[in-house]
């Protein structure tokens, strides 16, 4: 679990977020939504201590991470798993190595028992035969899963996927949206979804969080979001009529 | 942002680079692999700057000093100590600085810009020793290696040059190489070399640290690092020929 307490970040002069305070299950997929440069991403570097907010805390099970030492941050963050929007892969390594990568850096595992690892871990993701490619070699679905084979190749408690799906087709848009649900549930891991895909809110749907303005505007899931009178929320995810005609079904159907 | 901004964050990146490393094994190969890059990668265009400029400098200074009161060695004398002294330590760095350095800004920017870095430091790996202390290193190994074949290939190049448009003889050139030879002229040099390699590679590997935005400000960065590499060069070549030679 991981919980964020009055939270403010700004760059120079400009306010991005303010008095965020929202918790994070475990086991859970936490979807964080909201307009592109709502502060979704800055939100969760301010978790993960890539930015250094100017207010608040977060708290690992309870334990502020800013208040930790050196040495406990790096043990919380082998612990942590991220999958970036723009997957992040190292372009010098090919695909096998990349997944290796934290293995190789902290793991007390043998050469072979790393290859293993890391072979099932693609292997989760359905990347097969492809471990000696670079990453440019790679179609934007199949970055995304290998940078997600990265993130769970320690066994992290917690996942971070930084929009998995923008920028993938449909089908495998929701192939990753139901691998990341998998592994949650499989690992019991905490893990925070960015998205804007309004897809992924309906099929999961567990605990959603909306940004607006930089503050945590509304916070539900899936039946209440159908029901909310939230004006900011309905505007944003139900900005196209295809979604409007869902939401009249979903709620009919119920 | 002012220049002391900058020059204390120079030297912030450089306590943590410089810290402990996860696995020093890691570092190591990474070394090699840079050394490989950065330094065997860099041999043709030192080799071939080399002979040129050593041709050159043998037949200006032949042309400039012809002159009866002016003994014949002369000319592969002042080949020799412009080589040694000056030329394949401080203007071969300069090219390696445009080289190596614009290189090391825009691999470490786009990893930057790229989020690569930051999928570094979430995994808690010192992403500024992982990426820097390699190149440091590196750069600090092979250079001195270069700028010694620098030395062989301008000499040699002086020497074809000079023998070939019969500007000197053979005889009186390798007399004038040996003549008054000083080997502390050679540990001055590699000094040199040594600090400026430490230089070119600090200063780009800040450059593309540091780099904020998209590919367009990689390209800033990169160009940025080369004229801060050189300036700085300059500035220490200064320093450390009044330090070392007067
Ligand atoms: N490192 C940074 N420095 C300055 N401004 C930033 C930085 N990172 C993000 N921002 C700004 O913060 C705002 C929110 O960005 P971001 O969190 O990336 O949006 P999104 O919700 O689309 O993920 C944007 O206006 C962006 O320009
Ligand atoms: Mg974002």
């Amino acid at each position: 679990m991981i919980t964020v307490e009055g939270l403010d970040k700004s760059f120079g002069d400009v306010r991005i977020l303010e008095g965020i305070d929202a918790i994070f299950r475990k086991g859970c997929v936490n979807q964080i939504i909201g307009r592109s440069g709502s502060g979704k991403s800055v939100l969760a570097k301010c978790m993960v201590g890539l930015h250094r907010p100017e207010e608040g805390r977060v708290l690992y099970e309870g334990r502020s991470f800013h208040d930790m030492n050196a040495e406990e941050k790096r043990s919380i963050r082998q612990r942590i798993g991220m999958l970036f929007q723009g997957s992040a892969l190292f372009d010098s390594l090919t695909v096998i190595e990349n997944v290796m990568f934290p293995l190789r850096m902290f793991g007390m595992m043998e050469k072979e028992e790393m290859r293993e690892r890391a072979n099932s871990c693609l292997k989760r993701v359905r990347i097969i035969d492809k471990d000696h490619l670079y990453p440019a070699e790679l179609s934007g679905g199949m970055q995304k899963r290998v940078g997600i084979a990265r993130a769970i190749a320690m066994n992290p408690e917690y996942l971070f996927c930084d929009e998995p799906n923008s920028g993938l087709d449909p089908q495998t848009a929701i192939v990753i949206d139901e691998l990341i649900k998998e592994l949650t549930e499989e690992f019991n891991t905490t893990t925070i979804v960015i998205t804007h895909d309004m897809n992924s809110v309906m099929e999961t749907g567990e605990h959603i969080i909306f940004i607006h303005k930089g503050r945590k505007w509304w916070e539900g899931n899936r039946d209440e979001l159908l029901r909310s009178d939230n004006k900011e929320l309905n505007e944003f995810v139900f900005a196209s009529s295809l979604m409007r005609q869902v939401k009249k079904a979903m709620i009919s159907n119920s | 942002m002012s220049v002391l901004f900058h020059i204390g964050r120079y030297f912030l990146l450089l306590r943590e680079t410089f810290g402990r490393p996860e696995r020093f094994s890691l570092y190591w190969s990474r070394t090699v692999e840079e050394m490989d890059l950065l330094g065997v990668k860099s041999l043709g265009i030192v080799a071939l700057l080399s002979a040129f400029m050593g041709a050159v400098i043998t037949i200006q200074t032949k042309t400039n000093i012809d002159s009866p009161l002016i003994q014949a060695w002369v000319v592969g004398f002042a080949t020799r100590q412009s080589t040694i002294l000056e030329f394949s330590p401080t203007v071969i760095s300069l090219i390696l600085a445009g080289k190596v350095g614009s290189n090391i800004a825009a691999e470490i920017g786009s990893m930057r810009v790229k989020e690569q870095i930051d999928a570094l430091d979430i995994m808690g790996v010192n992403s500024a020793g992982y990426l820097i202390l390699p190149k440091i290193a590196a750069t600090m190994l092979i250079n001195p290696f270069l700028i010694m074949i620098s030395m062989f290939l301008s000499i040699f190049g002086g020497w074809l040059a000079g023998v070939e448009t019969g500007v000197v003889v053979s005889e009186d050139f390798i007399q004038g190489i040996q003549a008054g030879f000083k080997p502390y002229h050679v540990v001055y040099a590699l000094v040199k070399t040594i600090v400026f390699a430490f230089i070119i590679t600090t200063i780009s590997a800040y450059q593309g640290y540091y780099t904020k935005g998209g590919t367009r400000e990689v390209g800033i960065s990169s160009t940025r690092a080369v004229v801060y590499s050189n300036v700085v060069i300059l500035f220490a070549n200064l320093v450390l020929t009044q330090a070392l030679l007067l």
